[in-house]
């Protein structure tokens, strides 16, 4: 589904904001090509606005981020795509009015090679057997699960390189948050995907992830091996409320 | 019964023109969340356009291509260099700057035209034609509702068969992710002002030449059936101000042929009011997404 894993983004002194007082201050942080880092924190640590300034969609943003050796701050945020970046927002971004095939249409409509788009949406559907049957179904009729799936696969039809992905198991059961991490680690492992995962799901994101980092108030106050991070009792007291 | 015959196609001619006007407010309405009341005014300069090309070249067609073509610079110029540059956040800005546009638009009108009513032809027969000895609807009639259906259907088949559309559609109902995705909203919008500028500029230039002529005040009724088509419809919905067009039309028509032309803005304030206080996003609004 994606295409080559050279894929590493490097975040140096990132203070984001969006006009107020800064949400996340001065953060550094590697994402290696093909693993996951997972993202954990508390409601306000600035866990989405991370993700945002990645993409630039925080207004405020001081620092460096480069992907691939280029940076992307003053990428306009519509050229990200083209950069082998995706991004799947918090609430999943699915375009309700649109049906599935067309939000999965709209996942390509950047690229210069439409029969490739074409290959990747039969590749979507094959991977989420339950978008494919409810292609033709407005997006404002599909599950939570469905529409995770559908955000997820439409990210997934420009091919990107690295995945922004935004509390994906927000209000999902927990069968079905399994079956997104599974995803994930397939993606990773199959295809050499980075993927940078922001969760409150700490126990899920750890277990797929390799990388944990820790925001608290808007500040990196660990980043450590993901399975270091799950075993270590007094950080994760400390730290993530288990 | 034969009035009544000819007052629905009569009605329905009418309210063709205002589905397409209204459809130019819904295009922008959907790309930029704001009632473009400038809209009148634009269509009236597209209709100047058209008055002075065809009086040069004594080609109505020629005047009707230079009317769309002059809509597509002006709605695209009107978003690049006026509503591009208004703060967003503040949507009253907005409004008053269109009115600032009717304002200059109207002006610059006078000043070139003078305030005198020009008579415009139109292409065809205004006489209407008898089945079975009942008058039914005119050539011209024909050609108001074939030139609207062509660009209901063209518009149509862009929006939902096509990756520009599809991209317009993105950007309106979900900017931000549609940007994610690597749809240029401004570019967009700017094709939305453009296009609805060149729908208003036609409707105009169907329905001007059959009442007093072309003058700067010329569509400011047409705007207001046409603002009231769009609500009653739903702003948000294309086959809504179709629907909400031919209604207005048909109302009309009814008013005027029954009761005298006195009572029909009277009447639409009627239908206008009623509709608001009982399905307020208009009759064919989508229902609200589901929660999850």
């Amino acid at each position: 589904m994606t295409g080559t894993a050279s894929g590493s983004l490097r975040i140096r002194e990132l203070t984001a904001g969006y006009g107020g007082p800064a949400v996340l201050h001065d953060v550094d942080l590697d994402v290696h090509p093909g693993t996951i880092a997972a993202v954990v924190g508390a409601n306000g640590a600035g866990k989405t606005t991370l993700l945002r300034a990645v993409s630039g969609l925080a207004p405020r943003c001081t620092g460096s981020i480069t992907w691939e050796g280029t940076e992307l701050r003053g990428t306009r945020v519509e050229d990200l795509v083209r950069r082998g970046v995706a991004h799947v927002p918090e609430g999943r971004g699915v375009i309700t009015e649109l049906t599935v095939e067309e939000n999965l249409r709209l996942g390509h409509l950047w690229r210069k090679d439409p029969a490739d788009g074409r290959r990747a949406v039969a590749e979507v559907f094959e991977m989420f057997e339950p978008l494919a049957r409810r292609r033709a179904s407005a997006g404002h009729l599909l599950s939570g699960g469905e529409r995770q799936m559908l955000a997820i696969g439409r990210a997934l039809v420009g091919r990107p390189r690295l995945l922004l992905l935004d509390e994906p198991s927000l209000g999902l059961a927990p069968k079905v948050t399994a079956q997104i991490m599974a995803l994930l680690r397939h993606l990773r492992d199959e295809t050499g995907l980075t993927i940078l995962l922001v969760e409150q799901n700490v126990r899920s994101a750890l277990s797929v992830a390799d990388r944990g980092i820790v925001l608290s108030l808007g500040r990196v106050v660990v980043d450590d091996d993901a399975g270091t991070l799950a075993a270590d009792a007094d950080l994760r007291h400390a730290y993530l409320g288990f | 019964m034969d009035r009544f015959i000819f007052l629905t196609v009569d009605g329905l001619s009418r309210g063709a023109v205002f589905a397409a006007f209204a459809l130019a407010l819904v295009l922008i309405w959907r790309g930029a969340r704001l009632v473009n009341f400038s809209q009148g005014a634009m269509a009236a300069a597209t209709t100047y356009i058209a008055y002075s090309v065809t009086t040069a070249s004594g080609s109505y067609w020629l005047g009707l291509a230079s009317a769309v073509a002059a809509g597509l610079v002006i709605g695209a110029l009107t978003e690049r260099l006026v509503m591009r540059r208004v703060d967003p956040s503040r949507p009253l800005n907005a409004v008053i700057a269109a009115l600032g546009i009717v304002l200059v638009i109207q002006a610059v009108l006078g000043i070139l035209y003078g305030s005198a009513y020009r008579a415009m032809d139109v292409p065809f027969s205004r006489r209407p034609l008898s089945i079975g000895g009942q008058a039914v609807l005119s050539p011209y009639d024909l050609f108001v509702f074939v030139t609207v259906a062509i660009v209901m259907i063209a518009l149509g088949l862009m929006f939902t068969r096509t990756g520009v559309g599809l991209k317009m559609r993105a950007a309106a109902f979900n900017p931000d992710m549609a940007r994610l995705l690597g749809v240029d909203v401004g570019r967009m919008l700017t094709l939305s002002w453009a296009l609805a500028g060149a729908v208003g500029g036609l409707a105009a230039l169907l329905v001007v030449p059959t009442e007093l002529g072309a003058h700067p005040h010329a569509t400011d009724l047409v705007f207001v059936y046409a603002f009231t088509a769009a609500v009653v419809g739903g702003l948000d919905s294309p086959v809504g101000a179709v629907g909400g067009g031919l209604c207005v039309g048909l109302v009309l028509s009814y008013v005027s042929g029954y009761s005298g032309s006195d009572l029909s803005a009277v009447v639409i304030l009627a239908v206008l009011t009623v509709v608001l206080l009982v399905r307020p996003a208009g009759l064919l609004s989508r229902p609200a997404a589901r929660q999850v």
